[in-house]
């Protein structure tokens, strides 16, 4: 940098006129906005060329947290992989576990009932829900504003409660099983979903937005940072709240309609310019659409089994297992790994809480996948995240990471 | 007891529960999580560490001042979890010296706060001179951590 | 209504004997052709005014040991969004030799997804800005997904295989 009384020339000419010396080229510094930071939702490091407080550009390294997921399930059957899907977006587990069960199920040609169905909407529903609230008050968190996360907090701990009484699991549920759930929703658990969706989600939830929606600090350091226009969100593989943020309307459940969501009514928020506010605002719509769901799933649950008649895939009752042969074989063969898929290869995609989470399965009839693939929505979004902290400050790069979502887990996979 | 969130993964949401107003962390001591390992007591390594991360764990311990203790919150920090895998670090231990480990896929908030706890246990007896002794040394030199000028 | 067969239809009345082995997996139509023709093929579909594939939706390898010749393959999911329907391309490449085009001047979404698939199975992109590895470390000398390679770290020492039953 310059000596503290000394002018010097941006170019040459000026150089020339002014009979001083040419600014040093490049006289950029380097910042590592390492893999451990206070501001990152996970572990991934920008290592960033500044010009002053702009920065200039960023050399993103990812892979910090790198498990090998892929290379897993090709080693386990296919009810063990969904503990695996749990960890990759772990802010929202439900939704992994769900869209692998149904990938499953497309791959055997199993119908679900429609009981079965609508809990599991109304599980990822509220997975949704989780993952946005978190998302949006470490948006605050980042900002600086803390007491909304504690806020949030609280009605995420409801919403464990539910998992709770649905699967015995806090954050890392392994709900459902591949041909339906593994237990109906208990009384406690509908009157829990109740008194979360009608008393005191949506009370906390507005007086959270209240506390950003206007506020004047907020607003200043998200609005017009890491706007991200249509083409561009088309071209980075943007989907979920980011792409709906620019002002694209493209949702899973929407267009590929998958467990029951065509018999719910709900609309698709979406923003005018892409930027950082813009995505917030979404998440929050995003949260009001899915209490809207979850409302109308819970009054209009139908009667019926929660499972399908898919011996060979689903266990069959206890009580069944100590009377009956047929049974016990099948708990046998089903516990000890012992069933075969079905050759085939399917492609299932489900509405994460990040964007179009899909499962690519090649099974070769064996009882392991022969190959399976996570198109993670993280790891393809996040790319733009370099261009999008072009020219902007340090201060602005860090909301424009937290409102992107970017959760570590579905990164690196 | 301040300390020094290292949050990885999965085991990370459970420390934020823990931190929220429902379990509150901070009744135990820890109301100032800081993010500097030279303000920090503990370090709670929470979640999957790869070996692309291994290194830069072991910086940031010996980058923290002594009395120093480290926490492996959950399966994968202690013992490399279900991720039997050629890019997971099968523990922590094998890079730095953990005092307690919290098993759980993820532990509770409660089982998180028993392990700070013992932490706080561990902080009570240890004798003055603890840190100082050859028992300690011999430990640090297992590791290949030099005293001073650790970097 | 675009549905498969339009597809086949248009795809094959345009490129002819360059696409071969259509199939249908679950729904999405799926059809393999040369390395050479992927840019060609991929931006045709893309431009074209009705078919409108605008999103690449993934990119992956599979490894198939057993196939001579043609051991790796690397996988192309596109989606229309206008018409509602997906295509999978596969391009078929021998062991020794495996390089295909990269996508990343048609869609930025590829660099990094053909990073990964590099970094996996070895296919080599030609053409792409940056290709290295992103979620393994750097210095790694194989490509992990591939099948003779096991799960586990092979250089670790403490764990009995034999109790694990391995």
């Amino acid at each position: 940098m310059t000596e503290k009384n000394t002018l010097v020339a941006r170019t040459q000419e000026e150089a020339l006129a002014l009979n001083v010396p040419l600014q040093e080229e490049n006289n950029y510094t380097t910042l590592n906005l390492g893999p451990t930071h206070p501001a990152t939702h996970g572990i991934f490091q920008n290592i960033l060329t500044m010009d002053g407080e702009r920065i200039v550009s960023s050399d993103m390294t990812v892979g910090y947290i790198h498990r090998a997921f892929e290379k897993i399930a090709e080693r386990r059957p296919f009810y063990q992989i969904t503990t695996l899907t749990d960890r990759m977006n772990y802010c929202s587990s439900p939704i992994n576990n769900m869209g692998w069960h149904m990938t499953v199920e497309k791959l055997l040609e199993i119908t679900v009932p429609k009981r079965a169905q609508y809990i599991r909407v109304i599980m990822m529903e509220l997975a949704r829900i989780a993952d946005h609230l978190i998302c949006s008050s470490i948006m605050g968190v980042d900002t600086g504003a803390f007491s909304g996360f504690l806020y949030v907090m609280q009605e995420r701990e409801k919403i464990y409660e539910i998992y709770e009484e649905m699967c015995g699991a806090r954050l890392t549920t392994n709900m459902g099983r591949i041909g339906g759930m593994e237990r109906d929703l208990s009384p406690t658990a509908i009157k829990k979903i109740k008194d979360l969706v009608y008393n005191s989600l949506p009370k906390v939830f507005a007086e959270f937005e209240e506390l950003f929606d206007r506020n004047r600090i907020f607003r200043d350091r998200t609005i017009g940072v890491g706007a991200v226009s249509q083409e561009m969100a088309m071209s980075y593989g943007f989907t979920g709240p980011n792409l709906r943020a620019a002002g694209i309307d493209y949702d899973v459940r929407v267009m590929e309609p998958y467990s029951s969501y065509e018999d719910f009514e709900f609309d698709i928020p979406v923003g005018h310019n892409g930027d950082t506010y813009d995505r917030y605002k979404v998440r929050n719509a995003e949260v009001w659409e899915s209490i809207k769901i979850v409302r109308q799933a819970i009054e209009n649950l139908p009667e019926g089994p929660y499972y399908a008649n898919e011996n060979h895939y689903y266990l069959p009752p206890k009580h069944s297992v100590y009377r009956n042969m047929e049974a016990l074989i099948y708990h046998f063969k089903i516990v000890m790994g012992e069933i075969d898929a079905p050759v085939g290869e399917v492609y299932h995609a489900v509405e994460g809480g990040n964007g179009e989470l899909g499962f690519y399965l090649i099974s070769d009839g064996g009882r392991t996948p022969y190959r399976l693939h996570f198109r993670r929505p993280c790891f393809i979004y996040y790319q733009a995240f370099g261009e999008l902290i072009k020219g902007g400050t340090v201060s602005d790069a860090v909301p424009i990471m937290s409102s992107l979502n970017v959760i570590a887990g579905e990164l690196d996979a | 007891m301040w300390p020094l969130p290292f949050a990885t993964s999965c085991c990370g949401i459970e420390f934020m529960a823990t931190m929220g107003s429902h379990y509150d962390i901070s009744r135990f001591g820890a109301e100032r999580p800081s993010f500097s390992p030279r303000q920090s007591d503990v370090l709670l390594v929470m979640g999957t560490i790869a070996k692309k991360m291994a290194p830069v764990v072991k910086q940031v311990y010996l980058q923290m001042a002594e009395p120093r203790w480290v926490v492996a919150v959950g399966a994968c920090a202690s013992s490399g979890g279900i991720f039997d895998t050629y890019s997971v670090l099968q523990g922590i231990d094998r890079v730095i010296p953990v005092d307690v480990y919290v098993p759980g896929c993820p532990p509770r908030p409660e089982q998180i706060l028993d392990g700070l706890m013992q932490v706080q246990e561990l902080a009570k007896g240890e004798s003055l001179r603890r840190r100082e002794s050859e028992e300690y040394r011999a430990l640090l030199e297992s590791y290949n951590i030099l005293e001073k000028n650790d970097r | 209504m675009i549905d498969n067969q339009r597809l086949v239809e248009e795809i094959g009345g345009h490129f002819g004997e360059k696409v071969r082995q259509f199939g249908e997996n679950s729904g999405i139509l799926t059809f393999s052709i040369a390395p050479g023709d992927l840019t060609e093929v991929v931006a045709f579909l893309k431009e074209h005014p009705v078919l409108k594939f605008n999103f690449l939706t993934d990119i992956t390898g599979i490894h198939f040991p057993d196939n001579e010749g043609a051991e790796l393959c690397s996988v192309y999911m596109m989606h229309s969004w206008e018409n509602r329907i997906r295509v999978r391309i596969k391009v078929f490449l021998p062991k020794e030799n495996p390089v295909v085009p990269s996508l990343t001047p048609l869609f930025n979404a590829a660099n990094w997804m053909e990073r990964e698939t590099f970094d996996f199975f070895g296919i080599l992109f030609s053409g792409h800005p940056n290709l290295k590895r992103i979620l393994n470390m750097e210095d790694m000398d194989y490509h992990p997904m591939r099948k003779e390679y096991a799960l586990e770290d092979p250089t670790r020492r403490d764990k009995i295989d034999d109790l694990f039953g391995r």
